[in-house]
């Protein structure tokens, strides 16, 4: 066996070591598991009602009854991925396990891994939830977006990780008591991302701001295929390009952080 | 004081006019040492001499200001990732996750060692360490000497070629404190592996090490075997020996005052 397959499989082997400590956490406690999912639903079927309200009265919520609903289950995918990140980071420091973590064999780049997979578990049990409450209450598939779907899904995520990483490291250069971040960052972007309406509703500094958030083409890609019934591919790419960048500095901010706790003595000492 | 390393040719464990600063503070100030293969080492000082300081600078989570490491002739931190799955740590200051059982704690650092079949190896050592009762156990529901074995445990999973010890003992009765020490000796005494150990326990240095590496503010202010620094100092105990040099009593090269008053050692 070449010695570049032998560092692979040990790569993918502590990735997994990772993933298997976490999935041994999360799926011995249900309540946990029911967390996950319980604000995305809750907050559907508040939207659902919404939706059941005004829709008399809006020809557009006629035509694309799944609007609102599909908005709020896209939005968790952005929230859910960040908070995937960034939670399964923070479990090591209540833990204090960080300092066995990083006297290990384990690279930066596989811990990054492993919050990234994380993530994505997390946001497929926390979304899911919330679709499969979608479909029993108000008949709306999210599927019914097609293979846009696969595309918003990749982006949104994508997003998230990115938030989640520079929340990460923000959390490692200044503690535990940064943690609030992880619950507060995200809403900085809701405001230009467009999730419930338009980026044109915007005052034009505020639409300035928000093309060069990956979110609000998401989600005007969303509005798109939902009320339009058409894949703005030119959308995907702008949000892709964009998520290209904000996920690089993500990385960058996280390791930096990560040379800045090796400087000063952070790793051993990290916890609660 | 000079380097050690020329006295260590073949050192396992070789540190060189190692430095780390914090701002203002100088916390090790120039330390060199060797560790010899299949010994084990002391390092002993009081609060801040730079024990842990120096630990974690080995283990490459800390970066050092100035000097080199090498462990296993590989250069720290730059190669860590070529020794640190043939060494291992632990300290009670480290904790694994409290809500995984000892069982899956094990395993998960088992793969993250890349140790082959590793519930045959978590069984071997759950049998070895007396853990058989408690896999099954949250780790955050053992007592501190169980949380103890279990740290063991998971730092003998990868059979370490060099084992770096923080305080291994502190906190256990004495009870449970020897058969670590008895459970540490076996290991040696089997794999030949080198161990350093940071530690407060006198007794323990005495029992375990081959030599004692002795700092005080930062810097290596003696060094030697335990019976020879016993006989430097003209002790009985390496206990008397530690408070001759952490309260700066006694100059080793005249050894301890009949009064025990102060004399500033020349270092």
């Amino acid at each position: 066996m070449s010695s570049a397959i032998a560092r692979g499989l040990g790569s993918a082997n502590r990735i997994f070591a990772l993933i298997e400590r976490h999935a041994y956490l999360m799926f011995k406690s249900w309540p946990r598991i029911v967390s996950m999912a319980y604000y995305p639903t809750v907050t559907m079927i508040m939207w659902g009602f919404v939706t059941i309200y005004l829709r008399p009265t809006n020809n557009f919520l006629t035509d694309a009854p799944g609007l609102f609903i599909g908005a709020v289950l896209l939005w968790d995918v952005l929230f859910r991925g960040q908070l995937g990140v960034s939670l399964t980071f923070f479990e090591e420091m209540y833990s204090r396990n960080l300092g066995n973590l990083f006297v290990s064999p384990l690279r930066a780049w596989e811990l990054i891994a492993g919050q990234l997979a994380m993530s994505v578990v997390r946001t497929l049990i926390g979304v899911g939830g919330a679709c499969v409450f979608a479909w029993l209450l108000f008949h709306y598939s999210i599927f019914t977006l097609g293979f846009a779907l696969i595309a918003f899904f990749v982006n949104l995520i994508a997003s998230g990780w990115a938030i989640g990483l520079a929340v990460s490291g923000l959390v490692l250069r200044w503690g535990l008591g940064a943690e609030e971040l992880a619950w507060a960052a995200v809403f900085l972007i809701a405001p230009v991302s467009g999730v419930y309406y338009p980026i044109g509703v915007l005052p034009a500094w505020l639409q300035a701001v928000a093309h060069a958030i990956p979110t609000s083409y998401v989600f005007e890609g969303m509005r798109a295929v939902l009320l339009e019934h058409v894949f703005r591919i030119d959308l995907f790419v702008e949000a892709m390009a964009f998520n290209a960048l904000y996920l690089a500095a993500g990385v960058v901010l996280y390791l930096l952080a990560i040379s800045y706790a090796r400087e000063h003595g952070m790793l051993l000492q990290m916890g609660e | 004081m000079s380097s050690a390393i020329a006295q260590f040719p073949h050192a396992v464990i070789e540190v060189r006019e190692l430095r780390k600063s914090y701002r203002r503070v100088e916390a090790v100030k120039g330390v060199s040492f060797g560790v010899r293969r299949g010994t084990t080492t002391a390092l002993l000082g009081g609060n801040g001499a730079g024990k842990t300081t120096t630990l974690s600078m080995l283990l490459g989570v800390l970066t050092p200001t100035a000097g080199a490491i090498r462990i296993l002739g590989e250069p720290i931190p730059e190669h860590r990732y070529r020794v640190l799955p043939r060494i291992n740590f632990t300290s009670p200051y480290v904790d694994l996750p409290k809500r995984l059982s000892v069982a899956e704690n094990l395993r998960v650092y088992a793969r993250l060692y890349g140790v082959a079949r590793p519930r045959i190896r978590v069984a071997e050592l759950a049998e070895e360490l007396d853990l058989v009762e408690l896999l099954d156990r949250p780790y955050g529901n053992l007592s501190a000497g169980q949380r103890t074995r279990v740290s063991l445990a998971k730092a003998l999973l990868n059979r370490p070629e060099v084992l770096l010890l923080d305080e291994p003992t502190a906190s256990l009765d004495p009870d449970v404190g020897d058969r670590m020490r008895t459970l540490l000796e076996g290991y040696q005494k089997q794999s030949g592996c080198t161990m350093l150990l940071a530690s407060h326990n006198m007794g323990e240095v005495e029992r375990m090490c081959d030599d004692v590496i002795m700092l005080r503010a930062g810097l290596v202010v003696d060094q030697g075997s335990p019976s020879a620094l016993l006989e430097r100092y003209g002790r009985g105990n390496m206990e008397e020996v530690f408070l001759d040099i952490a309260r700066e009593r006694i100059d080793p090269d005249h050894g301890a005052s009949a009064d025990g008053h102060a004399e500033e050692i020349v270092s």
